[in-house]
């Protein structure tokens, strides 16, 4: 819907303040950045992290002890889905060489090697292949391309000043240093990358990062890079996908060796048997989970099913006590409530102002300060803008942009977000946005090394299900990085682990229960059944009368 | 069930409570009474649907809900994505999660910039009548049939750029008298002008080079070993390129360049 009379008028009061914040930006003063002490202030007062009700100790598994969201904690401590005694391991289904679980966009780049180094390869993915978190990104990918400014070195110092020095230094060398070779490896699969006419690639600014560094294709590079490395899959003949076929458990062997997953069939609901000499997990995010109720902006099928399998079959966790909060979300209109605002508005110089048209706080700091920020105007400071659901948030000064860049800018260079408010009737070029914080990114994960290794032989992962490259809170720009260094690194390593490593033996499911055993002497008394596989979004009314739609086989 | 409510409703305790109109839709024929506020997507689920398929990334952008209607009295075929519209009365709505649709199958490496490479693959493109359907449907806004057209001319810069929105849903196909699969042709079309006909990024060479050296990884690993003190100092004091800052900006300082 268009907006109120009400918050039409307090745009009035963003145009009034709009043309001094314009003259400061064309003298090149900034916003000041917020001081380090202030930052860290800010932090434990209101970023949703901070907040101890927000978790709880693990009871069970090897990351026992440690302190993470209860939406999480819920996870793990929850039966499997199957009966391990009433599976027959002796009847395989399908054999592959390789067996990735998650077809996004980390998954797909580990087929796409994995498949060029000789393995036949077989992609199991909950949803659509590419219904994933990756098809959703829309600000960039950052590379340092341009040398006469930029190098991984700074990027390397980019990212770990952005996830407060806790990242993994070897993961982050391996990141920032295949980062160009990546966006080369995009460009010559047909990527459109936003381009001078010589071919020099444009490059923008993002929160926490010290030069021009995004890569984009408009504002939907995510969908442009999925859709291309996926259609790059369709042509290989040695790669399989089984859509709509999530694992709900890994399979190890006698050796104690990853040996495969058992997948199940969402809409014939017959589980099957998957024996593969070496496994790829890419199962992506958590966003679904709606950590301390926040809305999100990730896909249907993020609900954190790979942290679930790896942790019960021994895979400890790392940096997962963190999420990422999008300092911009949609929370007007309702309707598209919780929808990604890319941060690459802030980063060619949209302010975030407050209900009385000030600007409050530097537009690109790192996620988690901006965030923190806003929680801050709207909740300590009373300024925030109320929605005509009760809701508050900031305004996104989206105008400015054609102010000073030229007529047509906002149309041009974001043209997803311009359709998708055009349906409600609002023209961004002429009016802000309302947004708020959503949960975006799960920082952490399972713990894995720069070759894609976890510490099970023969189970490899890549992306948003693995922790540590990422430190406390990610950068612009190193997600989509993420996905396809990683992703490219574990399909390697995957292939060659296949060649001469694999160890076969008999199938086995003991390690899941030996969990049930952990968690029934725990004490922990629960009929909670993970992973997840798919949110429930139902009419509580309406479900209470469906009696026998949430039965699981456990 | 916080969340729950929160997804479903926008934030609404329950419909009833809070005194939200009611209207009726019909899901494939079949009367529900949802909240006027809601779109289709969280409507159906409100009605007690949950979905498999049809649903993807519920922010406009994956193509999984594609959703056609009809309004009572029109006799026209409306379309939208169903995580994008809101429900109207006595709607008459159904989704088509997947359309079959013919792709060819290529060695991208050895594909050249001509046109006559989507004519080999997709000699069904001459079947286009120019009937403009495809363009009516999409729910993108895409001019299908004029990416078809410049496909035809062999203009595949046109058809490149003209579909770049495209989101793949296969309505396009599901109303082409040709039977084209107008889809999986832009792709192509995207393909080949990405790397084939839009000049590559010469730098992208030398910035690969430059990662990989042994200058650049040796600084790294000095990094690599420094303490979170001298990180700190490292970080704080970095030079940032101002926003406004045109293209040939270089820093003062070269330091880890």
């Amino acid at each position: 819907m268009p907006y109120t009379e009400e918050l039409k008028s307090l745009i009035k009061v963003v145009e009034k303040t709009r043309p001094q914040r314009l003259a400061r930006k064309k003298r090149g003063e900034e916003f000041p950045k917020m001081p380090p002490d202030e930052t860290e202030a800010i932090l434990k007062k209101f970023h949703p992290d901070y907040k101890e009700e927000g978790r709880r100790e693990l009871k069970v598994g090897p990351s026992k002890g440690y302190r993470i969201a209860q939406e999480f904690a819920d996870l793990l401590e929850a039966w499997s889905r199957l009966e391990p005694d009433g599976i027959d391991l002796s009847r395989v289904d399908i054999e592959a060489d390789v067996l990735i679980i998650g077809g996004g966009g980390a998954g797909t780049a580990a087929a796409l090697l994995a498949e060029q180094s000789g393995a036949r390869v077989v992609m199991a993915t909950k949803l659509r292949h590419g219904d994933a978190n990756t098809m959703m990104a829309e600000g960039g990918i950052q590379a340092a391309t341009k040398i006469e400014k930029d190098s991984a070195c700074v990027h390397y110092i980019d990212t770990l000043g952005g996830g407060h020095f806790k990242n993994e230094p070897e993961l982050v060398r391996t990141l920032v240093t295949l980062a160009p070779e990546v966006v080369r490896w995009l460009e010559g699969l047909g990527v459109m990358f936003s381009k001078f006419p010589d071919g020099r690639l444009h490059t923008q600014h993002g929160g926490g990062i010290s030069r021009k560094r995004m890569h984009s294709c408009g504002d939907i590079t995510g969908a442009e890079i999925m859709r291309t490395i996926r259609d790059e899959a369709r042509n290989r003949a040695n790669i399989t996908v089984l859509e709509f076929s999530p694992a709900v458990e890994l399979i190890l062997n006698e050796h104690g060796h990853c040996a495969g997953a058992i997948l199940y069939n969402l809409e014939t609901e017959e589980y099957l048997i998957i024996k593969a000499k070496a496994t790829i997990m890419a199962t992506g995010g958590c966003g679904r989970l709606h950590i301390q109720g926040f809305m999100t902006t990730n896909h249907y099928g993020a609900t954190a099913d790979g942290i679930v399998l790896g942790y019960r079959a021994g895979v400890k966790l790392k940096l997962l006590h963190t999420v990422q909060y999008h300092p911009t979300g949609v929370v007007f209109p309702e309707q598209i409530e919780g929808v990604l605002i890319t941060e690459k508005f802030r980063g060619v110089g949209a302010n975030l102002v407050n209900i009385d048209g000030e600007q409050f706080v530097f537009e690109r700091e790192p996620r988690d300060v901006e965030s923190s920020a806003i929680i801050r105007e709207c909740l300590e400071m009373g300024k925030g803008v109320p929605t005509p659901a009760g809701k508050l948030g900031v305004w996104l000064d989206s105008p400015m942009i054609d102010v000073f860049m030229g007529e047509g800018t906002v149309e041009r260079e974001f043209p997803g977000k311009f359709i998708v408010y055009r349906r409600f009737g609002i023209d961004i070029a002429k009016e802000p946005m309302l947004i708020y914080p959503t949960l975006h990114y799960q920082n952490g994960g399972l713990e894995y090394n720069a070759r894609g290794e976890t510490s099970i032989p023969g189970l490899f992962i890549a992306g948003e299900v693995s922790g540590g490259v990422h430190g406390e809170n990610r950068l612009i720009g190193n997600s989509l990085l993420d996905v396809l260094v990683f992703g490219r690194i574990a399909g390697e390593s995957a292939a060659d682990y296949v060649r001469d490593k694999t160890r076969e033996g008999r199938l086995s499911l003991q390690h899941v229960k030996d969990y049930h055993r952990e968690l029934e002497a725990s004490g922990i008394a629960t009929d909670r059944v993970a992973p997840m596989l798919l949110p429930d979004y139902a009419n509580p009314e309406v479900r209470e009368k469906q009696l026998t739609a949430h039965h699981v086989n456990k | 069930m916080a969340v729950n409510k929160r997804e479903a409703t926008g934030g609404k305790k329950n419909a009833e409570a809070e005194k939200v109109k009611l209207i009726p839709v019909y899901v494939m024929g079949k009367k529900y009474m949802v909240p006027e506020t809601l779109t289709i997507m969280k409507a159906l689920e409100y009605a007690g649907y949950r979905f498999i398929r049809g649903c993807g990334c519920r922010g406009g952008i994956c193509g999984a809900c594609a959703t056609v209607y009809r309004k009572p009295g029109d006799y026209h075929l409306r379309v939208g994505l169903a995580c994008q519209t809101v429900v109207e009365p006595e709607m008459y709505l159904t989704q088509i999660p997947f359309y079959p649709a013919n792709r060819a199958s290529y060695d991208f490496a050895q594909l050249s910039a001509s046109p006559e490479e989507i004519f080999k693959l997709y000699p069904e493109v001459f079947r286009c009548i120019a009937c403009n359907a495809c363009t009516k449907v999409c729910p993108m806004d895409v001019q299908v049939m004029d990416v078809i057209s410049a496909v035809k001319q062999g203009n595949i810069e046109r058809a490149a750029t003209l579909s770049f929105n495209c989101i793949q849903c296969g309505l396009c196909v599901s109303r082409c008298m040709g039977e084209l699969p107008q889809y999986h042709i832009m792709q192509l079309a995207r393909r080949i002008y990405g790397s084939k006909i839009a000049p590559r990024a010469q730098h992208l060479n030398e910035a690969v080079e430059a990662a990989g050296s042994e200058k650049c990884q040796q600084t790294l690993e000095e990094l690599m070993k420094s303490d979170i003190k001298k990180l700190r100092e490292i970080y704080q004091s970095r030079e940032i390129e101002p926003v406004l800052a045109d293209e040939d900006w270089t820093p003062a300082k070269r330091d880890y360049l």
